[in-house]
């Protein structure tokens, strides 16, 4: 027997044991309509889970790529600056954030994937549901046992077959949406244990490279500070008037 | 005839097509059967392929069971190993 009518079997089967549940077909119908109400509202929920997964990707998506953008103009402040050490570090650095950045792309694409498989599967089953219980109310309208039988069967199995479609694409979903936040934690422990730079962090936060950086330039400004204020001295202004000063100042000498 | 591909709904399938659907379905089985992923994975795209193909889809608000039920184009070795075997996976 081939595989496509093995798996199509085993649904009947399943929508078949639902049906043995109750003695008047009738019943049946009103069950598996509840248990249908049932799984659309947790296939919303499932498709609003993997929502909320994808959003929380895009948003360490977002710091991700915020933090390699930092590291390489940080690389290139730290070439200007002659210090090549640092900016090695800085492009390493900015190598490992890529390398997450590039594992989140891959698997914001899957979860996507899996969120339109499921809002499509959610809209099918709405359909189907719906024309689900305007059948019901007719085959109860019209109740006769035998004929009832054998209409409530294929309705059941119709419905039991997509109920069992829907719940795969739901667990598959599911495991994704767990796997991706299983995922999602161990960056957010990375981003906070300062391993891949802290973009992240509230402002004011510095790695130790942004320290460097700025410890470099602050020393330049106070050169750069020192010089003008050598420049403003009056040009009158002997240097002998400070005591401590054996020689001229160089600014002065620059004006001269 | 009915066919479902898991996942994406059920397309109904003249039955003077069956000839060219049984062939690939055969070539799922023997693939499955030999616990083969390369050739499970040519298999199972081309039978999906076909399907698609030469089925038209059945509206969203019509209820019939399939005739014949798929694996999702994704689906591994493994995965459909599970669905034949074990019941419990499909809810119902």
């Amino acid at each position: 027997m081939g595989m496509g009518r093995r798996l199509a079997l085993i649904f009947k089967a399943k929508a078949n044991k639902v049906l043995d549940k109750h003695e008047d077909p009738r019943e049946t119908l009103d069950y598996s309509y509840e248990k249908q109400l049932e799984l659309l509202t947790k296939v919303r929920r499932g498709v609003a889970d993997v929502a909320t997964s994808r959003k929380r990707l895009e948003i360490q998506m977002q710091q991700l790529q915020a933090s390699g953008d930092k590291l390489q103009s940080q690389a290139q402040q730290a070439v200007q600056a002659g210090r090549d050490d640092l900016a090695r570090e800085a492009l390493t650095r900015r190598a490992a954030v890529n390398q997450q950045l590039a594992d989140l792309q891959t698997q914001h694409a899957q979860l996507q994937a899996e969120e339109e498989k499921l809002t499509t599967a959610s809209q099918r089953l709405q359909a189907k549901v719906d024309s689900f219980r305007t059948r019901k109310e007719t085959i109860k309208a019209t109740y006769t046992a035998a004929e009832a039988q054998t209409k409530i069967g294929e309705a059941m199995s119709g419905i039991s077959e997509e109920m069992g479609d829907v719940g795969l694409a739901m667990q598959r979903a599911e495991d994704k949406t767990q796997q991706m936040q299983a995922r999602a934690g161990a960056v957010d422990e990375l981003i906070a244990s300062g391993a891949l730079d802290d973009a992240s962090q509230p402002l004011g936060g510095k790695d130790d490279i942004q320290r460097e950086l700025d410890s470099m330039s602050a020393g330049n400004d106070v050169e750069l500070e020192l010089a003008k204020l050598k420049g403003e001295l009056p040009a009158g202004q002997p240097a002998q008037a400070l005591p401590s000063a054996e020689q001229p100042a160089p600014a002065e000498e620059g004006k001269k | 005839m009915i066919v479902r591909i898991l996942g994406e709904g059920q397309r109904r399938v003249d039955d003077g097509d069956l000839q060219p659907l049984n062939q690939l379905d055969n070539d799922l089985v023997a693939a499955v059967d030999a616990g083969d992923e390369d050739k499970f994975d040519t298999a199972l795209t081309a039978l999906l392929d076909k399907v698609r193909q030469i089925g038209v889809p059945v509206p969203d608000d019509e209820i019939v069971p399939s005739d014949l039920v798929l694996p999702s184009s994704d689906a591994s070795l493994a995965e459909v190993r599970e669905l034949l075997g074990d019941e419990g996976l499909i809810p119902g």
